[in-house]
């Protein structure tokens, strides 16, 4: 099972779920889908025997204060475990909305990680039976790995990127 | 006319349920964690576990740090078993720079990866005895872990937190103590190992504990999240060294132990005969160590030889680069996964050409798989939840990174 034929199944069974695709560096498929159609899109993934991905390997988030109206993430990690194949699913919404609707009901194991993205990033996840901080204590006022925190006093300059060709977080090219 | 309900009359206790707080420092759960466990008598109806005791935010320590300076993050994830971990890691960034490491390095990874994975189910194993009342295990075995201990001392200068390893390869060859060392291990160890299970194995008392305490069914144990030994004894024979090989583990040859009920005894008996799987590996890739480099020719990230730094140009060019962490790193996602002490180990690393990674997430089995604890344990005595915690192998570190 490659890519492609995983993206024409999808094409095939769910037109319209995937919004756009690629391959990572790591040459797994990324699927970008929306947050309307993400649990039912994981649960064919899961349950379809043409897909076969039956474990979530992970769930986390992402934020790029950049993209403005996308800026946070949720990406999954699954694999299917007969064949061996492992694909990633994301989506993107707005920080000010940041809704998604849980997994938990295909994966029990998505309980904490949800929990844990809850804790650190503030994505809402509706329908999850326990949404409360899990690592950081529970009055804490900040979802603390979104970009907008620093981890240190932020008037050090020794260890600013722009000193090293770069400016703060946007990337440059490789090649 | 008055009804007299009958949990509500105070000279009975018969019905009550009390609340027991076991942790978040209790000597019999080995580390920080917080149970508040409803209790029917001695069996539990319901646990509540609270975790982050100690949470040291790796993932965002890991956004503020240089690729060579998140391996002393990684140690303290299963420190039990680090060298695991540092190398999952260095194996994550050779993924996104695209560095294929030699033959003798990787053999050397392996080397020092089962001796770790020894370690850990070591401790793990022996802890179990602990728990059920036999501590003289522990004491011959800690001895064992000693000499791995050692053996980690010889090739990298620490015991515990290791940072073993470099982006690259390894940051020197085995010396010829280390060599001494292995040799004398591997011919010591299977006999202690076998006096030790001798002692457990097949022990009427140890059985009668551990035989259905904590049982998870293997379809629970999947949607759980679990790998490694844990969903190994539950008859899930999913391990990632087979799975998607990396450091050549598809060069060696050994099986996968599985157990069938997912209980504390198969999960014991599973990781006992991992050590000894452990020990066939290392004996394969001691005996066709091949001859080579120890590290890849990776100068943007392989520190280069000390007496060059001080000789040549080019040599003191590079030690700058890397130690200021001014190296070109392509952009891009990469996911890569080691079978660590306690299952998958995942780095997901989304680099964005910045000197640190702009996210890093570790999938961290132990947190994965903690979340079943308070089902597994649901209706069963105080006791036996303390084995089935010890025997899950939950390390704090890795629980709250």
């Amino acid at each position: 099972m490659d890519s492609e034929q995983i993206l024409a199944q999808l094409a095939d069974k769910m037109p319209g779920a995937v919004v756009s695709s690629d391959i990572a560096r790591d040459g797994m498929l990324n699927i970008h889908t929306t947050r309307e159609q993400i649990i039912d899109l994981l649960q064919l993934l899961r349950d379809d025997a043409a897909f076969g991905f039956n474990f979530l390997t992970s769930l986390c988030a992402i934020h790029y204060p950049e993209n403005v109206g996308q800026e946070l993430g949720i990406i999954y990690h699954l694999h299917n475990w007969r064949q061996n194949v492992r694909i990633r699913v994301k989506i993107f919404f707005s920080k000010e909305d940041p809704k998604v609707p849980t997994a938990t009901l295909l994966w029990p194991t998505a309980n904490w990680m949800e929990r844990q993205e809850y804790d650190f990033f503030g994505v809402i996840f509706t329908g999850h039976p326990d949404l409360r901080r899990i690592l950081n204590m529970d009055d804490l006022e900040v979802f603390p790995l979104r970009k907008e925190y620093r981890i240190e006093d932020g008037t050090r300059t020794d260890k600013d990127d722009r000193f090293f060709g770069r400016d703060g977080h946007v990337g440059q090219t490789f090649e | 006319m008055q009804v007299q309900s009958y949990f509500n009359s105070l000279d009975s206790i018969e019905g009550e349920l009390a609340t027991l707080n076991l942790g978040p420092t209790h000597p019999a759960t080995h580390g920080i964690f917080q149970n508040v466990l409803k209790m029917d008598g001695e069996r539990i109806v319901h646990a509540e576990p609270t975790i982050g005791y100690i949470h040291r935010a790796f993932e965002k320590l890991a956004e503020h740090k240089p690729y060579n300076q998140i391996t002393p993050i990684t140690d303290r994830l299963n420190y039990c078993s680090s060298p695991i971990n540092n190398m999952g890691w260095h194996m994550t960034v050779e993924k996104l720079i695209g560095c294929e490491l030699p033959k003798r390095a990787q053999y050397m990874r392996v080397i020092i990866m089962e001796l770790s994975r020894i370690a850990d189910h070591l401790v793990c194993n022996t802890v179990i005895g602990v728990d059920t009342g036999a501590l003289t295990g522990f004491t011959y075995m800690f001895q064992e872990r000693e000499r791995i201990y050692d053996l980690f001392e010889e090739v990298c200068g620490s015991r515990l937190t290791t940072n073993i390893g470099r982006i690259g390869g390894m940051e020197r060859d085995f010396s010829p103590r280390f060599h001494k060392l292995l040799k004398e291990f591997l011919q010591g160890f299977p006999a202690r190992f076998e006096e030790f299970t001798g002692l457990l194995e097949r022990n009427r008392i140890f059985m009668d504990r551990c035989i259905g305490a904590g049982p998870i069914a293997g379809d629970r144990a999947i949607a759980y999240g679990f790998t490694g030994p844990n969903l190994r004894a539950a008859g899930v024979d999913y391990d990632v060294r087979v799975m998607s090989p990396y450091s050549s583990y598809e060069d060696f040859d050994f099986t996968i132990p599985v157990g069938t009920q997912g209980d504390t005894y198969d999960r014991f008996v599973v990781r006992q005969e991992e050590i000894r799987q452990s020990l066939r590996i290392i004996l394969q890739a001691y005996d066709n160590l091949p001859q080579g480099e120890y590290h890849a020719d990776v100068p943007d990230f392989y520190l280069p030889d000390k007496p060059d730094v001080y000789t040549k140009m080019e040599a003191l060019i590079y030690h700058f680069k890397v130690v200021m962490a001014e190296t070109p790193v392509p952009v891009g996602e990469v996911y890569h996964s080691v079978e660590g002490g306690n299952g998958e180990l995942g780095f997901y690393l989304v680099s964005d050409g910045g000197r640190q990674p702009y996210r890093l997430h570790f999938r961290r089995p132990c947190f994965i798989f903690y979340q079943a604890y308070p089902e597994m344990i649901k209706g069963s005595m105080l006791s036996d939840a303390i084995l089935t915690m010890s025997s899950m192998n939950v390390i704090a570190g890795e629980l709250d990174a």
